[in-house]
């Protein structure tokens, strides 16, 4: 009898944790794949791109297009220089690109050497573009690891001169990026050069950025209004124009899915606590029958000289014990569900659902005093009970 | 050994009470061997648990080896329990799911003994009750005279100085009964004071004193003739 009511008792408790578990995991695992979808670029950047005004402003017409130069990059560096980071221009190019026999269509990408932060581009072989390359318009290029893949087979690229659009670039370096494969299908090249050899220009498509990080979100919402509005009044845009000068934060969806992020924990907290209280009043409740059943026997060991205290410790000990096992047998069902769902869960935006050591830790340690929690009120009650009435008992 | 001077006790039932002690004396010297005796509802049993500090007098004075008990906090109360008192119950009383040597052990664990001691001078009173090859049984596994001669090993561990029994025979046949009452008999040869509530006259006449109680108030105390229990075993 007291053995079925145990593991009755046990099993609220594990059934609780089971789905805590779960729960934990699978809210790790969307968070998981929140983290993923915003690694790509360091995600303190700001975009700024130009197009055509879409309305007169100060005597200007309509359908006037914007085109950004050195000079505007260096405006926005000094003006700002306490808040921007990384500064780089973008001059996107498209050519097809060949090494002997070889050949395909790239994007190519002419770029400041601060560019390799603002993407995370990791090196894996030689080196990335620097300041030496800007100055002297050199004819090297950065290569992604699937260009070399595509064009060099099996020998290896660093060293090499491969063929853009009829001119001859050495690869200097060769780049990973976790973006995925269209990120590594890239060339990157020095932006003076590709000014130089194409159109002997100064202009550049697009400014990239990143703020001061000690910055809050907050604060750098202000900053690209701030930017967007001096830049909008550089060019003489209207305030209103949407598409002349667009200023892109990625701010903006970094602080959605943070707040997303732990509004989602909060209400796993929640539930999870809800599991946990539910089980402790589970166990409680059991406790409490068991006090009754032992209650003969509390009378007994009372006669032959137990101290309360002794008797608080009998009937605690049996709480914990129960607790803590059925938590544990809980968590490590949950533990193993999460393990063998995992496969299927990855279409629903759920990756690498599971528990940190430290949480199971932490659960262990709360389900130890959960079952103190549990066992505390009855087993006081025990120790309250006099021993004439409990050998009445019978 | 024992002084009891004026013990009142009642119960309160619904809105009155009930007065089950009225006033109660007594005296037992050390190594007396005393019957308490009495209808069902005189008061013996009562006046058996305030004895065994397992309830509390209303007023009333109770010395124990010259140790005066009066408002003992829970703590201290087990602590004399464990020290001056053996109980030996009617219907046994151990613990079903520890073996024989176990429930023995029990009073010495709580006078704080370590575990070897504790095993050793509980075999040797189970090796006194005749039931050293049974230590590692449980006691659904025991007759009702052995369950009682644990339960008397048991009583006997933490050496108290009083033996209190609630009806020691009343679960048990005559003829183990005897045998139950013959043990008591030596025990209280070899010097233990022993006080026991029994309804029955045979077992009453093996103690060397009987107390009669009626409706709380002492009837009758007269020393008698110890009837010798072994003769009839």
């Amino acid at each position: 009898m007291n053995r079925t009511r145990s593991l009755l008792s046990g099993f609220t408790v594990a059934f609780a944790i089971l789905l805590f578990t779960i729960l934990f995991g699978i809210a790790n695992g969307l968070q998981n794949t929140f983290a993923e979808a915003f690694v790509d670029d360091a995600n303190n950047s700001i975009f700024i791109r130009s197009g055509r005004t879409t309305k007169a402003n100060k005597g200007l017409q309509a359908g006037r297009r914007i085109q950004f130069k050195n000079e505007d990059l260096d405006y926005v560096k000094e003006d700002f220089d306490d808040k921007v980071e990384f500064i780089t221009a973008r001059i996107y190019k498209n050519f097809q690109v060949s090494y002997r026999g070889e050949q395909n269509n790239y994007n190519i990408i002419a770029v400041h050497p601060d560019h390799q932060f603002l993407e995370k581009t990791q090196i894996k072989e030689g080196r990335y573009i620097n300041q030496n390359d800007l100055n002297n318009k050199t004819k090297t290029v950065v290569i992604g690891r699937l260009v070399e893949e595509d064009l060099f087979s099996k020998t290896r690229a660093l060293g090499k001169y491969v063929n853009l659009g009829g001119i001859q670039f050495k690869v200097i370096g060769v780049f990973t990026d976790d973006g995925g494969d269209n990120e590594e299908r890239k060339i990157y090249m020095p932006v003076t050069t590709a000014q130089y050899l194409y159109g002997n220009n100064d202009y550049i498509s697009q400014i990239n950025l990143t703020y001061n990080p000690e910055m809050d979100y907050d604060q750098a919402l202000v900053f690209s209004t701030l930017l967007s509005k001096k830049l909008k009044n550089r060019f003489s845009v209207a305030r209103s124009d949407q598409r002349a000068i667009r200023v892109r934060n990625m701010a903006e969806g970094t602080k959605a899915v943070s707040q997303m992020t732990v509004g989602l924990t909060f209400i796993i907290l929640v539930i999870g606590f809800g599991t946990l209280i539910a089980g402790i009043v589970g166990v409680s409740n059991i406790m409490i029958f068991i006090v009754k059943e032992r209650t003969k026997e509390i009378g007994i060991r009372k006669a032959l000289g137990a101290s309360p205290k002794s008797i608080v410790s009998i009937i605690l000990i049996e709480s914990i014990f129960i607790t803590a096992i059925a938590g544990y047998v809980g968590l490590l069902l949950g533990v193993g569900v999460l393990e063998i769902v995992k496969p299927y869960l990855v279409d629903y935006f759920i990756k690498d659902p599971g528990v940190s050591n430290t949480l199971v830790i932490g659960a262990t340690l709360t389900l130890i005093i959960a079952g103190a929690i549990a066992g505390y009120l009855p087993a006081k009650k025990a120790s309250k009970i006099k021993p004439i009435i409990a050998l009445r008992n019978d | 050994m024992l002084k009891i001077h004026q013990l009142h006790k009642s119960y309160p039932i619904g809105d009155s009470s009930l007065h089950v002690l009225k006033g109660i004396d007594l005296n037992v010297e050390e190594g007396e061997m005393v019957a308490i005796m009495g209808s069902s509802g005189s008061g013996k049993s009562t006046l058996l648990n305030i004895i065994g500090m397992l309830d509390e007098a209303d007023s009333g004075e109770y010395i124990l080896d010259n140790l005066p008990i009066k408002d003992l906090t829970e703590k201290k109360a087990a602590v004399y329990r464990n020290k001056f008192l053996g109980f030996i119950f009617q219907s046994f009383n151990l613990i079903n799911y520890k073996n024989a040597l176990e429930n023995v052990a029990l009073p010495l664990y709580y006078q704080g003994l370590k575990r070897k001691e504790r095993q050793e001078k509980a075999m040797f009173h189970l090796g006194k009750v005749g039931l050293a090859d049974w230590a590692k049984h449980l006691p659904k596994e025991l007759s009702g005279g052995q369950k009682q001669r644990v339960a008397i090993a048991r009583a006997l561990a933490a050496n108290p100085k009083l033996l209190l029994a609630d009806e020691p025979t009343g679960a048990l046949d005559t003829k183990t009964s005897y045998d139950i009452m013959a043990f008591i008999q030596q025990l209280n040869d070899e010097g233990k004071t022993i006080l026991m509530v029994t309804h029955e006259e045979d077992i009453a006449n093996m103690c060397k004193r009987i107390v009669r109680l009626r409706d709380g108030v002492i009837m009758e105390d007269k020393k008698v003739n110890q009837v010798r229990a072994e003769q009839y075993v």
